[in-house]
């Protein structure tokens, strides 16, 4: 091997190296989802309440354009399939709580909110992207994850809730 | 030659090696999403180019289209 190859081995290994130091990655399906129990908007929110529900966790925050369509997308889930079980809950992530409850006064949610300003809650499910969607089974066992909110989401979405809600009975 | 190559890789191990190189997480993004820090003046061009780029690229993101900034989508 010339000393040149070797150079070139070595500038590779480096960024390899640098490259590798990842940040967690994601759940998988199947794992626990990690527990959590947050002061929310109308009282303290916790995960394992909802144990026996079909849970749609939902990472937001104000900040956040597909937010504001997702809600009233969200609010339409949970009227629509709350009788068989869904539970959708919002976690907003913004670091002051305050720019959460005047997003909420414009777009109201009806469903429970609760607010991790320090960022602990999607840093345990490692959440990738904005805003990112966790369906949590009855068993508290992750059924399924997403990234983002685009139009086409919708019907993705809604039919893994129709199948998880179809299993569950 | 031999102590370039040796100097690149000390320095793009550095960072891994230094483990105090914070990256930043995907919540936590919001500075990105004020208009002012878009390129453009966040009007509609903005928004033909990004669709453009993501058509034509498969790029996406980054140009504050649909209010996330680097943040969202």
């Amino acid at each position: 091997m010339s000393a040149r190859t070797a150079g070139v081995l070595r500038v590779a290994a480096g960024l390899a190296l640098a490259l590798g130091a990842a940040s967690a990655s994601a759940l998988d399906k199947g794992v626990p989802a990690p527990q959590f129990e947050l002061v929310g908007k109308d009282g303290v929110v916790q995960l394992a309440k909802y144990q026996g529900k079909l849970v749609y966790v939902d990472f937001w925050a104000s900040w956040c354009g597909p937010c504001r369509q997702s809600f009233p997308w969200m609010n339409e889930m949970q009227a629509r399939y709350g009788a068989q079980g869904l539970q959708v809950i919002g976690v907003n992530l913004d670091a002051k709580s305050e720019d959460a409850r005047k997003f909420l006064a414009e777009i109201p949610a009806r469903f429970p909110i609760a607010f991790d300003p320090a960022g602990a809650t999607p840093r345990a499910y490692g959440i990738k992207g904005m805003p990112s969607s966790v369906v949590v089974g009855p068993d508290g066992k992750v059924l399924y994850l997403h990234a983002g909110f685009r139009h086409a989401d919708r019907a993705e979405l809604e039919s893994v809730i129709k199948n998880a809600l179809g299993v569950m009975k | 030659m031999r102590s370039v190559a040796s100097i690149a890789f000390a320095l793009l191990a550095l960072p891994a090696l230094l483990g105090g190189c914070a990256s930043v997480q995907p919540w936590e993004k919001g500075k990105l999403a004020k208009p002012e820090m878009g390129f453009g003046d966040a009007r509609l061009e903005t928004r033909f180019a990004d669709h453009i780029y993501s058509s034509r690229e498969a790029a996406s993101g980054g140009a504050s289209v649909g209010g996330g900034g680097c943040g969202c989508n």
